[in-house]
């Protein structure tokens, strides 16, 4: 494995390099969208099961298939990344819209009632107040999301697309077991650097949840 | 002074929880609303700070109506106790009593500056100071609430049962605390309570509301217990009125006659009595002391400490009499 890692650094580096950006930037896309989401469904009563429905039947459907069918419906080649992007974005919101919905409705009225009566305005209290408070629920949902995403990259290599996927077909076209092995490794060490990395934000940001 | 200018609330659904109320609660005086649970107590307060717009009537503040003012503005200038404490769980008690400062654009060394004082007026010490609201006791949560209430020096206070939470030794302790701070404050404060006893041993004023909203009695508490209006008033008032009203009632002018056949120290001081009273103490005191002595009298001592005179079982009584004529 070693020796295999030494004679295609490049190679390796690159898909990795790959991999993280083909994982986090639906991330980032995902929660920008989830965070407005969330709020809705929450502010509007009536939004939460339509809402919540519709994310877990998004969530179930297959990636392969979505990989498969997205170029189908937005137009673009069938081997390009924006697929894994726009994929692994739906899947990220269909988790994380639910997540800030149930952060924010952890939220203790009698809390957010005083914040008002000592004279917050809606939307600093929603930053000043009730966010932070679902921050540990919002941040479980994030590590969730994370992770599945890392794991959900290799599945768009299957159909071509980069990342470290890419060194799982490249072992089975050529009958060797180097390739899998190290792109096996690297991905379950990038889920779990990324989900330590989340974990330990997490403790920095919400010293309040340790102090009971 | 925060005037009810016959106001109504009705909920959606048809529950009238407030009755055409008029009511005047004046400047600088601690006003309690109380009655059962569900006469409208908590609604007639919200609907001072517009977290509850009335039905109909109108509220205001020194004669301007709550209802044409800034919603945030006019509630960042009122103070604000419920219960529970309420306090922002993700934040310490520091930064929950510069709340209010902060909202109201003081930086936030300056409000934490002034916290700490504040922390200290309420009775905690500056080690609960880096605490989150978890690690307090119930009694603490509600200090800290009241140090939150008060930390822009607003003008009126709002407390919706702000002791109730509590046990009853802590609840006795922080009545007292509450009345020493209020003296010192002089705020304008409506609170809330279903705790007649509450009511009386706090208020300056009560209003008595029943069920359905309505107002059944304002008065003072010595009048409540003297006067009450009807007989929903009497009962919630409850039994022992004539002895509970003995606690308005000074020892000043109780006449006494010269010690007696009480054992003395050599300063004067009576010596083996289960207590003495002074002239500032309640004939309610006084009472207590001739029913639980053994011999049926009261002994009073001067500022030293030096028995000044004594009172029986009939002279007491004799004395009440004489009052009533
Ligand atoms: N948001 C609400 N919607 C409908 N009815 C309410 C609401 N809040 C209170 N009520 C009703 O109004 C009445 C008065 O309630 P409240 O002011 O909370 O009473 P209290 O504080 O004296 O216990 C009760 O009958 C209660 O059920
Ligand atoms: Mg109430």
């Amino acid at each position: 494995m070693i020796e295999y890692l030494r004679n295609n650094s490049e190679i390796v580096w690159q898909a990795l390099q790959e991999h993280l950006y083909l994982a986090l930037l639906p991330i980032l896309f995902g929660f920008v969208i989830s965070l407005p989401l969330g709020y809705l469904a929450v502010r509007f009563t009536w939004l939460y099961h339509p809402l919540v429905n519709t994310f877990g039947v998004l969530y179930s459907i297959p990636s392969l298939a979505l990989f498969v069918f997205l170029p189908v419906i937005l137009g673009t080649k069938v081997l390009s990344p924006i697929n894994v992007v726009v994929a692994l974005t739906i899947y990220t919101v269909a988790l994380l819209a639910r997540t800030v919905a149930d952060g924010l409705r952890s939220v203790d009225p009698v809390v957010a009632q005083a914040a008002t009566a000592m004279g917050y305005r809606r939307t600093r209290r929603l930053i000043d107040v009730e966010l932070p408070i679902a921050l540990p629920v919002i941040l479980a949902g994030l590590r969730v999301a994370t992770v599945s995403n890392i794991s959900l990259v290799s599945v768009g290599s299957l159909i071509g697309i980069g990342g470290l996927g890419q060194l799982f077909t490249r072992g089975f076209q050529l009958f060797y077991l180097e390739p899998i092995l190290v792109g096996v490794v690297l991905s379950v060490l990038l889920a779990g650097i990324a989900d330590l990395i989340i974990v330990l934000v997490q403790r920095a940001i919400t010293p309040w949840t340790r102090a009971a | 002074m925060i005037t009810f200018e016959d106001v109504v609330k009705v909920y959606r659904g048809g529950a009238t929880a407030v009755d055409h109320l008029s009511l005047e609660l004046p400047t600088g005086k601690l006003t309690v609303l109380v009655g059962p649970s569900g006469c409208g107590k908590t609604t007639s307060l919200r609907m001072i700070n517009r977290m509850i717009a009335p039905t109909s009537g109108r509220i205001l503040i020194d004669g301007k109506d709550v209802a044409e003012q800034d919603e945030a503005l006019l509630r960042r200038s009122i103070g604000y106790v419920i219960q529970h404490a309420g306090l922002f769980p993700h934040r310490t008690v520091l930064d929950n009593v510069a709340t209010v400062p902060v909202l109201l654009g003081k930086t936030r060394r300056e409000a934490r500056n002034a916290a700490y004082e504040l922390l200290e007026r309420v009775g905690l010490s500056a080690d609960f100071a880096k605490r989150y609201p978890a690690q307090l006791s119930g009694g603490q949560q509600q200090r800290v609430g009241v140090a939150r209430a008060l930390a822009a020096d607003p003008p009126i206070m709002l407390m919706d049962e702000p002791f109730s939470a509590v046990d009853p030794v802590v609840r006795a302790q922080l009545h007292t605390e509450f009345l020493r701070l209020q003296q010192d404050l002089g705020k304008t404060i409506a609170m809330v309570t279903h705790d007649i006893d509450e009511a009386i041993k706090l208020g300056d004023h009560v209003a008595v509301l029943r069920t359905g909203g309505r107002l059944a009695q304002f008065a003072t508490p010595r009048e409540l217990l003297a006067n009450p209006a009807d007989d929903f008033v009497a009962s919630f008032v409850g039994r022992d009125r004539g002895l509970r009203s003995l606690s308005f009632d000074s020892a000043a002018e109780l006449p006494v006659r010269p010690v007696d056949g009480i054992e003395l120290d050599e300063a004067g001081r009576p010596l083996g009595l289960p207590g003495v009273f002074t002239k500032g103490d309640s004939l309610r005191v006084v009472t207590d002391l001739v029913i639980s002595s053994p011999g049926g009298i009261a002994v009073r001592v001067g500022p030293d400490g030096a028995a000044d005179g004594q009172v029986s079982h009939h002279e007491l009584a004799d004395y009440l009499a004489s009052r009533r004529r």
